[in-house]
């Protein structure tokens, strides 16, 4: 009895926002594409859990802290399938799904390393190219396509 | 016309590129006018390129104009860890306009970005180099009569040839046929013919140079630049891959003209520059003329 009030400790929320459907291998990523390294706020991360739709899955739960949509969707990237429910009051008083952006900065690096980008002190754009579902980027400065580096 | 900065083929509209080209037909009908005076532009070059720079100052010269900057980084604060962006915001605070060079792919972007003056992109590494391509659609225009209607037999490196990417993408606002001529090392990129299959322009591909010669109206000859090669055995399979030489024009269209950005190598035998069909030495003097244009047009004096 003691064990399982300590889960519910655990995972319940006030108020916040959980990220559920996250690939498992990418569950860190997002935390930086949040820039959610150093916040004070309580941050609650299962990695592997057992998801019916994805095998393994991720989830994240930020207490007290709400994002902007632009933020959220830069999740998609990484996350296309990824769920976003707000919590208020211990109640999820609202679900979204995610939109990929038409356009990112700073998130990620170019590939080629004869961009500028990989030289000089320059904040990253790109343009997001979705090919039946294949995502690449489309550097703003060197104009190349490529795969999605992280930074 | 447009106070903005030209970095890429795809900053100008159909509309702008005509304009520009009609501009540059005035130039060559009289090659010195005064209408910069007192403007001062900036050809900053990080890396050497003669033929472009020579091209360009002579432009500002003939438009009335004073050129500073210098041709090579290697003698300038650049070469002391200075970065692009400071070395920008300095010239442009002194200059009209920036015409620069620079090894690095999206430089000229990020330059046109952090500088209050126009910047003229006269080649970053393997990426643009937009005043080639409008010079090119110039001499093309000007030896067809038009835009509209043409095959375009672009030969050579097509994948790692930065012009004949431009120039395809430019051709594509006109109602243009293209042949890709190259060994399968160096075809057209796929990202290319998928950008013309979505505009609905057909072209054909053939490794045989003979195959197509007497089927077009601009045969584009491009050089194989070595320094585009990481791999140097692959440069030497492909080097001497194409050579053209007087006795296979028997054959071809009465008005069809030999065009390459120059310098060549030894894929147009010398026994070609007597024929009627090259092109190539006043394709570079009309460089001349495209860049007075590019340069008074951004500047809004046409
Ligand atoms: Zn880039």
């Amino acid at each position: 009895m003691e064990s399982i009030s300590k889960e519910l400790k655990v995972s319940a929320l006030e108020n916040g926002t959980v990220l559920d459907h996250i690939p498992a291998e990418n569950v860190y990523k997002a935390l930086d594409i949040l820039n959610l390294k150093g916040i004070e706020n309580q941050i609650t991360i299962g990695i592997n859990l057992n998801s019916k739709l994805y095998g393994k899955k991720g989830i994240i739960k930020i207490a007290d802290r709400f994002f902007e949509d632009d933020e959220l969707n830069k999740l998609a990237l990484i996350a296309p399938h990824a769920t976003v429910n707000i919590i208020r009051n211990f109640q999820v008083v609202e679900k979204k799904q995610l939109t990929m952006p038409d356009r990112i900065e700073g998130i990620a690096s170019c590939m080629n390393p004869k961009c500028i980008t990989n030289h000089q002190p320059v904040k990253t754009k790109f343009s997001v190219v979705n090919e039946n579902g294949k995502i690449s980027l489309v550097c703003h400065y060197c104009e190349k396509q490529s795969e999605i580096i992280f930074k | 016309m447009m106070k903005k900065s030209l970095i890429s083929i795809q900053d100008f509209s159909k509309e702008e590129i005509l304009h520009v080209l009609e501009v540059a037909k005035e130039f060559e009908k009289n090659r010195s006018r005064n209408i910069l005076e007192g403007k001062v532009i900036a050809c900053i070059f990080f890396e050497p390129s003669t033929r472009t720079r020579l091209s360009f100052e002579t432009a500002v010269n003939r438009l009335g104009a004073k050129v500073i900057g210098f041709s090579d980084a290697s003698n300038t604060s650049v070469s002391k860890g200075e970065t692009l962006k400071d070395t920008i915001k300095m010239v442009s605070n002194y200059v009209d306009m920036i015409i620069m060079r620079h090894p690095l792919e999206g430089s000229s972007r990020y330059a046109s970005e952090v500088s209050s003056v126009p910047v003229v992109n006269a080649g970053d590494g393997a990426n643009q180099h937009p005043s080639q391509t409008l010079l090119d659609m110039y001499s093309i225009m000007q030896t067809q009569g038009k835009l509209d209607g043409l095959t375009i037999n672009m030969v050579g490196d097509l994948k790692y040839g930065r012009t004949t990417h431009s120039l395809l993408q430019a051709m594509s606002h006109f109602d243009t046929e293209f042949i890709f001529t190259a060994p399968d090392e160096l075809k057209m990129p796929v990202e290319y013919k998928d950008f013309l299959k979505e505009k609905g322009i057909r072209y054909t591909e053939t490794d045989s140079l003979e195959e197509h010669l007497n089927d077009c109206d601009i045969l584009y000859m491009t050089r194989v630049q070595q320094e585009r090669f990481t791999d140097p055995m692959e440069y030497e399979k492909v080097k001497n891959v194409y050579r053209l030489d007087a006795s296979m024009l028997k054959n071809v269209r009465p008005g069809m003209k030999i065009l390459h950005p120059l310098p060549r190598v030894n894929e147009i035998d010398q026994d070609v520059d007597d024929t009627p069909y090259a092109y190539y030495f006043k394709q570079a003097e009309n460089g001349l003329y495209v860049r007075m244009a590019i340069i008074s047009c951004l500047l809004g004096y046409r």
